[in-house]
């Protein structure tokens, strides 16, 4: 752990930080992910049930292994740890580089889904 | 790494496909109650920061300026199966917000523009937008109580729209309501598929 990260975290995060600083120090500045492109309802699983003992990796990224247990959409995540999403994403890239979180891709990345997807969701709707 | 992996929760080999549909229209119209009313759990809120210029979503270095703004988003979920999901995304309403509705667009099935009579232009500018970029919708007039009862075909002939536009009242508090409209919406895109494919 980067003991000298996180107490310059703390100096940052203090209660008149207001709502940019925070996202901005969660990804220690870093405005774009290492790895992945992650859209607004691309799904998110955990890999793994315990994160471990990992370097360089923050709460936040600890929370989002823990909040994926079961498939969950940047959005979700974003909205359960109540960060914007292109703090999420950078978070996410670390994640899948260390390959601690699979993303599946929403049907919008390869072109609409064929017919039997419609149907699908009316069905599923119907039996709501 | 290879005993790391083989560390897997259970489920996770199948994993879960998201689809999405907008619920656009006019503010104070309805749309985060349609919303609540259909999903699984009450709606969510995501927010995007965003520099000035708007191209840069993730751009938040020179932050400490104040050329920021943030956009937020209510959303619900709706699990359709073990290896579907639904998501439907509230269109923030400010009109300089109009690259946002273009990443939420994006392969969305369809949209939803609610309308209230009281207030009929104000859905105006979500129609043009779905018009203009092909996207499927169905124009969902929320009865406000209060609000006069105008007939369907009176608010199709004044919204201008296509005859092919589905236009049907709606109770955005209702679950039921909600789900009708869905569906509308879901039966309707796929007749647009099919027609643009044999024409």
């Amino acid at each position: 752990m980067t003991v000298s990260g996180e107490s310059a975290e703390e100096r940052w995060v203090d209660d008149h930080a207001g709502p940019v600083v925070r996202p901005y120090a969660v990804t220690r500045g870093r405005a774009r992910p290492v790895a992945g492109k992650f859209d607004l309802i691309s799904l998110v699983t955990a890999t793994r049930t315990e994160p471990g003992p990992e370097m360089g990796l923050g709460p936040e990224h600890l929370a989002i292994v823990g909040l994926c247990q079961r498939a969950l959409s940047v959005a979700e995540v974003a909205a359960h740890l109540d960060l914007p999403v292109g703090t999420i994403r950078v978070l996410l890239g670390d994640l899948v580089a260390r390959d601690m979180v699979r993303v599946r891709e929403p049907y919008a990345v390869h072109g609409l889904p064929d017919d039997s997807v419609f149907e699908a969701v009316i069905n599923g709707l119907r039996a709501l | 790494m290879d005993y790391e992996r083989s560390e897997r929760s259970a489920g996770s080999l199948t994993l879960p496909t998201a689809i999405k549909i907008l619920v656009a229209g006019g503010f104070g119209v309805g749309k985060t109650t349609l919303v609540g009313a259909v999903s699984e759990t009450r709606p969510l809120r995501t927010e995007e920061v965003l520099t000035e210029s708007g191209v840069g979503i993730d751009d938040l270095s020179g932050v400490e300026g104040k050329n920021t703004t943030t956009v937020a988003m209510d959303f619900g979920r709706i699990t359709i199966s073990d290896d579907l999901v639904l998501y439907l995304f509230g269109t923030p309403g400010q009109d300089r917000f109009w690259f946002v509705w273009d990443e939420l667009a994006l392969g969305a099935l369809g949209a939803v523009v609610l309308a209230d009579t009281r207030r009929l232009a104000d859905c105006f500018p979500s129609i043009d937008y779905f018009e203009g970029r092909g996207t499927p919708f169905v124009v969902a007039v929320n009865c406000f109580e209060g609000s006069r009862r105008y007939k369907l075909d009176e608010v199709q002939a004044a919204l201008n729209l296509d005859p092919d536009v589905p236009v049907l009242l709606c109770d955005a508090r209702q679950r039921q309501s909600g789900k009708e409209v869905l569906i509308t919406l879901l039966e309707h895109a796929m007749k647009a598929r099919e027609a643009r494919r044999s024409g």
